[in-house]
């Protein structure tokens, strides 16, 4: 309530130790680089090069997925037909697949064996090259197409039908319609989508590691990489994670001055009633292209994974473990810290920024940059191959606080306006308020943010390639040590298990939070 | 008794200022035109709304900066007066203990108050699986519990139909009597005010009148009320 007065409470306090933790996580590990660095360093050509490719393949990503979305969101937002709502569904679905088993479907389809390169040698052309940039955009548009297309879809069903209706009794048709409802709203959704999009690819790593690499292809997330784990050159790790750092935010600044659209927002089983549609032919075709798209590489995993499933070295299946526990460990840390980060915010005045503000700092951070940044600054107290698992959770926590914010944070409102009256009539504060209101009423947002980290988690290769022991290799990163050795086989089982345990483990942290949950 | 001091409550155009007492025991209807400020003058009182000037008294005390809970008052939303995710017996216990650790006893003073208001042995249900009129005698039954001696009620019966409301002011007048409690009831419908309140207060034009004994005011009623009732 705006007129209730403002006092320390215990969440507003939990709230604020959060967000100096964030910081701290974001901002130390820069100065700890710095700190560590031998000398000055400087930034060498291929450095600048990394640079350039990253904003590059990241303008290109962007524009590609937006502007191909753009006539796939129409397409969706108009036509109902059977396995509409399938398909919506699984515009959902790369969000949660983890990086690495999708470029390997992406090899499978558009690499030197794949079939599109197999079907070129039936008619004598050479095969495709997927390596470089156009294989790290093509990867970039297979994850963000999907993104681009379900922010748009959203823009397109929020002109009420009755706009359309009223467009045709004033004989308004065809293109003018596009000028007079659909031109204003694009302009409202497309600059956020385009810098969503631009965001993620910016900060790409694992992309970026499996299909680029080399001195014409390398993003500067991955030049860390190579700066820490190769050369262990400190200083230029440390000027690449502000080059990284100051594109990110860079990048944040622009995407709070444009307003992006609500990303989790359901009720996308609508279509838009039009009664001037003209009967779009291409409509049809562009969406089973984009199905095909988008299914064709997954399926290829499963036709190859499936059988080598059960005969995986030992290695994998301990890599899996490990895996799940960084999975639920991080989990914890980000369904803890956004909850209190959502309780505290919706008790400010300007809370919303603030969410924003956190959500953009964690997107534009690189994670590459706080691993090893944590792992410098911890080392001389601590063993760093013990620290590689714990710091993965962490970090990993850390990336989809942003996510879990964006769902929790209206859903606090929301209890808040519905039932904060009542219960602060009833004296229901602190503890008690928390246990008896918030939680159980939070049940369905937390068991979906709880899905999304793990299987982020779960799927992430990221900082752990910092730190790439034997002894504490996740899934993913045993996945792309297989694959990097030419043992296709078992990288495509261990594809599918990640695959499978990705999924199952959003599904079993949403539905434990529908069940039994009442309205 | 309830004493209104000056109090005033203005934002941007709108305005509302109370200066009236209201005795102890009294059973006191609020009616006025919609936007007219009948729930931010109960807001006021409960402690949801912060006045912009003034004071409200109970007996001799100040309430000013009391939190809504801590108040000698029990108040009933227009909905939402129910958790839903808590069962019937839960959602009454509140009224005893915010953090819901009951004691035998009182679990036992539950089940009492469910059965004054003809809900025993339906503590176990959640608000989902009643009807409208057993959602608003749970509610009552808590504000039995909590036993506060002002009541104030912001239209929790305007859902229901006409004969389920009769039935329920009727529980709410059997209820104030037997408590001794005070009780203010904004309605929309002169009929309610009729059924069961000694006077009324006519909230129109930004300013909520004394109240006014109801058999005079419907006899004579001042223009502002003969505007409201057409």
């Amino acid at each position: 309530m705006a007129n209730r007065a403002f006092k320390i409470t215990p969440v507003i306090g939990a709230g604020a130790g959060a967000i100096l933790l964030l910081l701290a996580l974001i901002l130390g590990p820069l100065w700890a680089l710095l700190w560590r660095a031998e000398g000055p360093a400087t930034l060498g050509v291929a450095d600048w090069a990394a640079v350039r490719f990253t904003v590059l393949q990241a303008t290109l990503s962007a524009g590609l997925s937006v502007g191909l979305a753009v006539p796939v969101a129409r397409a969706l937002a108009r036509r109902q037909f059977i396995g509409r709502g399938v398909l919506i569904t699984l515009l959902g679905a790369p969000f949660i697949l983890p990086v690495i088993v999708a470029v390997m479907g992406l090899l499978a389809v558009f690499g030197r064996g794949g079939i599109i390169s197999a079907m070129l040698g039936w008619i004598g052309l050479p095969p495709i090259h997927i390596y470089g940039l156009h294989g790290v955009v093509l990867a970039h548009v297979f994850f963000n197409l999907p993104l681009a297309t379900r922010l748009i879809l959203q823009g397109w069903l929020m002109i009420p039908s009755e706009r359309f209706r009223l467009a045709a009794s004033l004989g308004i048709a065809g293109r003018d319609v596009g000028r007079i409802l659909e031109r204003p709203m694009l302009r409202d959704v497309l600059p956020g989508a385009v810098m969503v999009v631009f965001l993620i690819c910016l900060t790409s790593f694992a992309v970026a590691l499996a299909l680029g690499g080399g001195p014409k292809a390398t993003t500067v997330e991955l030049a860390i990489y190579q700066a820490f784990r190769f050369d262990f050159d400190l200083g230029r790790a440390a000027l690449l994670a502000m080059v990284q750092f100051g594109m990110g935010a860079v990048a944040a600044m622009v995407m709070l001055w444009v307003a992006v659209p609500p990303t989790m927002g359901s009720g996308l089983d609508r279509t838009v009633e039009r009664l001037d549609a003209p009967v779009a032919w291409w409509d049809g075709i562009l969406l089973a292209v984009i199905s095909l798209f988008l299914v064709t590489p997954l399926l290829m995993i499963l036709f190859d994974g499936v059988p080598n499933l059960f005969s995986l070295p030992s290695s994998v299946y301990l890599a899996a473990g490990r895996s799940l526990g960084v999975a639920l460990m991080s989990t914890l840390i980000a369904v803890v810290l956004a909850l209190i980060l959502a309780l505290m915010v919706v008790r400010l005045r300007r809370g919303a920024v603030l969410v924003e503000s956190i959500g953009y700092l964690v997107l534009a951070a690189s994670p590459l940059v706080i691993g090893a940044g944590l792992f410098i600054a911890l080392f001389p107290i601590l063993d760093p191959v013990a620290l590689a698992l714990p710091l993965t959770a962490l970090v990993n926590a850390l990336m989809s606080l942003p996510f879990a914010l964006r769902t929790l944070v209206p859903a606090v409102r929301d209890i808040e306006a519905s039932y904060g009256q009542l219960a602060d009539s009833l004296s229901l504060t602190g503890w008690a308020r928390m246990r008896l209101v918030s939680l159980p009423r939070l049940r369905r947002p937390l068991g979906f943010s709880a899905g999304l980290a793990a299987a982020l988690s779960m799927g992430d290769l990221g900082v752990i390639a910092l730190f790439s022991d034997p002894e504490s290799a996740t899934l993913p990163l045993q996945m792309y040590r297989l694959m990097s050795a030419y043992r296709m086989d078992q990288a495509a089982g261990a594809a599918v298990l990640l695959l499978g345990m990705s999924l199952m483990l959003f599904w079993i942290f949403d539905r434990g939070g529908r069940a039994n949950a009442d309205a | 008794m309830l004493t209104l001091e000056g109090l005033e409550y203005t934002q941007g155009d709108f305005s509302l200022r109370a200066d009236f007492a209201v005795p102890v025991g009294a059973r006191v209807a609020v009616i006025g035109p919609s936007g007219g400020g009948k729930s931010t003058l109960l807001n006021m009182i409960a402690g949801i709304l912060a006045p912009t000037g003034g004071r409200v008294l109970w007996e001799s005390d100040d309430l000013a900066g009391m939190p809504p809970g801590m108040r000698p008052i029990s108040i009933l939303f227009q909905d939402n007066n129910l958790f839903p995710h808590l069962t019937v017996a839960q959602n009454v216990g509140l009224g005893l203990r915010p953090d819901l650790r009951l004691t035998v006893a009182q679990k036992d003073q539950v089940e009492t108050v469910l059965a004054r208001v003809d809900l025993a042995g339906y503590g176990g249900r959640k608000p989902a699986a009643l009807s409208g009129g057993q959602i608003s005698r749970v509610a009552l039954a808590r504000m039995l519990l909590r036993a506060k001696p002002l009541l104030l009620l912001d239209e929790p019966f305007a859902a229901l139909g006409p004969a389920l409301r009769d039935e329920m002011l009727d529980l709410v007048a059997e209820l104030v009597a037997e408590t001794g409690a005070t009780l203010l009831m904004v309605s929309h419908n002169p009929e309610d005010a009729k059924r069961i309140a000694q006077s009324v207060v006519l909230v129109s034009d930004g300013v909520a009148n004394a109240p006014v004994e109801t058999g005079a005011l419907f006899a004579d009623p001042p223009a502002a009320l003969r505007d409201y009732l057409g």
